[in-house]
């Protein structure tokens, strides 16, 4: 059993950190950031061609990854490949001894380099989810037998601060049908809020991990301020921009959060967005 | 409908390149209410090719272009078509097939089609269908998220619904907001989601019968 599902089956606060492949073939530094981050989590999340940009794939990342002796979790999203393509990598990350998928549709095209394409969507992510599934069932999706089965441990998205929350639950409760066992949240910044809807969900019995984001600077807190859905509550705005050092300031107000949710929250999921270096002292904060 | 615009005239005319005598094709149907090729278009196309020093030897405007039969009888018949180096077709892909199929003359389009959609009024045209061939307007309040959806999510939204709006353009409303909005206005509400969508037939025969199966 891998670190993240024993995790899960423990019942321990799980932490999961997120690093992006690059564009291009130099991977230095991203195994640099690798070997920095491993050790302390449970999962290293590596993304799938996100922001719909072109990169080098997550899978042969994970391959890596895994090889180092950390746990990966790939990503995959419905945007890129038809259900062949798709069955055909889940297949695939197995044989490289990936076991731990997390399943999202994938930002839209129009958000990313190549606005004229066609997105794939052949399967959305409740239906990939259980086509996961059913590759654990020994056959595929056209009903042929499979040679060998794999085995998964699934997770999938949800966004707390999107309005209405009450679509984000349905959709929620239903990807917990279709076999999803951790789910990953949107960035996070108002811990109270997020306690509200970690009561909301807590029926599912599924383990959800709050997506926490570290505010390395003024300018950054602009940056996510204009992403869609994103909410920085103003006293935490405030002290990053009253501090001396921001960044001093951005990683206590990380740790403090990271300290807070460990009270009730069953993990978190560290989105650095390239200052992984600083994942240590984070957690050093928490 | 087939929702229709007009290809820049630049275009159209590289395209006439070498051709001297045009006969131009219009549409009584979808390609006249988006004004792209009912009488008002095709008199305009007729004014842009003529100050070109083309030829215009005449113009039909067929009740439905894309009905083949029709095609044959008011358009291969047609003495001046005939007489023509080329014809230029203002409908959908449909129209200048079913001409391309009923005369031995180069047929060529003066339209880009966009899609099947409805009007709000002139100049505002919405997709409200994919075409798919297996429709699921009765489980989403007649709401279609196939064609509505920028992802085509047919089992619920995305995360990224920002206060009712969707992320890839927040001023158009997310689909799935509004099935939500009417399923309750409808006293439905508990009927959203409740169904598991299996993956879509995305294959569909190329020629088919009153039943809609392959012939």
């Amino acid at each position: 059993m891998n670190k993240l599902c024993k995790a899960i089956v423990d019942n321990r606060f799980i932490i999961t950190a997120e690093l992006y492949p690059p564009k291009g073939t130099d991977i230095a530094e991203l195994m640099r950031r690798a070997d920095i981050i491993g050790p302390l989590v449970d999962g290293v999340n590596i993304t799938d061609n996100q922001r719909a940009s072109m990169r080098l794939a997550s899978i042969a990342i994970c391959h890596l990854i895994k090889d180092k002796g950390y746990t990966p979790i790939l990503q995959m999203t419905c945007r890129d490949r038809n259900r062949i393509a798709l069955q055909s990598d889940l297949l695939s990350a197995y044989v490289l001894g990936i076991e731990n998928v997390l399943i999202l549709s994938g930002d839209h095209p129009a958000v990313g380099e190549y606005k004229e394409i066609k997105g794939v969507y052949d399967l959305d992510p409740v239906q990939l989810l259980t086509t996961a599934r059913t590759l654990e069932s020994g056959f595929d999706l056209s009903g042929k037998k499979l040679k060998g089965t794999p085995k998964f441990c699934l997770g999938a998205v949800v966004n707390p601060t999107s309005n209405p929350l009450e679509l984000q639950l349905l959709m929620m409760e239903k990807k917990v049908k279709a076999g999803a066992q951790f789910f990953q949240t949107q960035t996070i910044f108002d811990v109270e809020r997020y306690r509200q809807f970690h009561d909301q969900v807590k029926h599912l019995n599924v383990k959800v991990l709050a997506g926490v984001t570290l505010l390395k600077s003024r300018e950054f807190i602009g940056f996510l301020k204009n992403l869609p859905g994103v909410s920085i509550p103003e006293d935490v705005v405030k002290r990053v921009e009253a501090a001396k050092d921001p960044l001093k300031e951005g990683i206590k107000i990380c740790g403090e959060t990271i300290r807070e949710l460990k009270k009730f929250a069953d993990g978190v999921h560290i989105m650095a967005i390239g200052a992984e270096d600083l994942i240590p002292e984070i957690l050093k904060n928490a | 409908m087939i929702i229709t615009v007009t290809k820049p005239i630049e275009e159209i005319m590289t395209n006439l390149e070498g051709y001297k005598k045009v006969f131009v094709v219009g549409c009584a149907a979808c390609a006249t209410k988006c004004q792209t090729g009912g009488e008002e278009a095709v008199n305009n196309m007729i004014k842009e090719l003529k100050k070109k020093n083309k030829t215009v030897t005449g113009s039909v405007i067929l009740d439905t272009p894309c009905d083949i039969r029709i095609a044959k009888r008011d358009l291969a018949k047609s003495r001046e078509a005939n007489e023509s180096d080329v014809i230029l077709v203002l409908a959908c892909g449909a129209g200048v097939q079913a001409a391309e199929k009923v005369i031995e003359k180069p047929v060529l389009p003066a339209l880009n089609p966009l899609f099947v959609g409805t009007t709000e009024r002139i100049g505002v045209y919405n997709e409200f269908c994919s075409v798919c061939g297996e429709c699921i307007l009765d489980k989403t309040a007649g709401i279609c998220p196939v064609s509505r959806c920028p992802k085509g999510l047919i089992n619920g939204p995305c995360g990224g619904v920002v206060d009712g709006k969707c992320e890839t353009d927040l001023t158009k409303d997310c689909v799935w907001v509004l099935i939500l909005n009417k399923l309750k206005k409808l006293g439905k509400e508990q009927e959203i989601f409740k169904d598991y969508f299996s993956p879509k037939k995305r294959a569909k025969p190329k020629v088919v019968n009153r039943a809609g199966e392959r012939r």
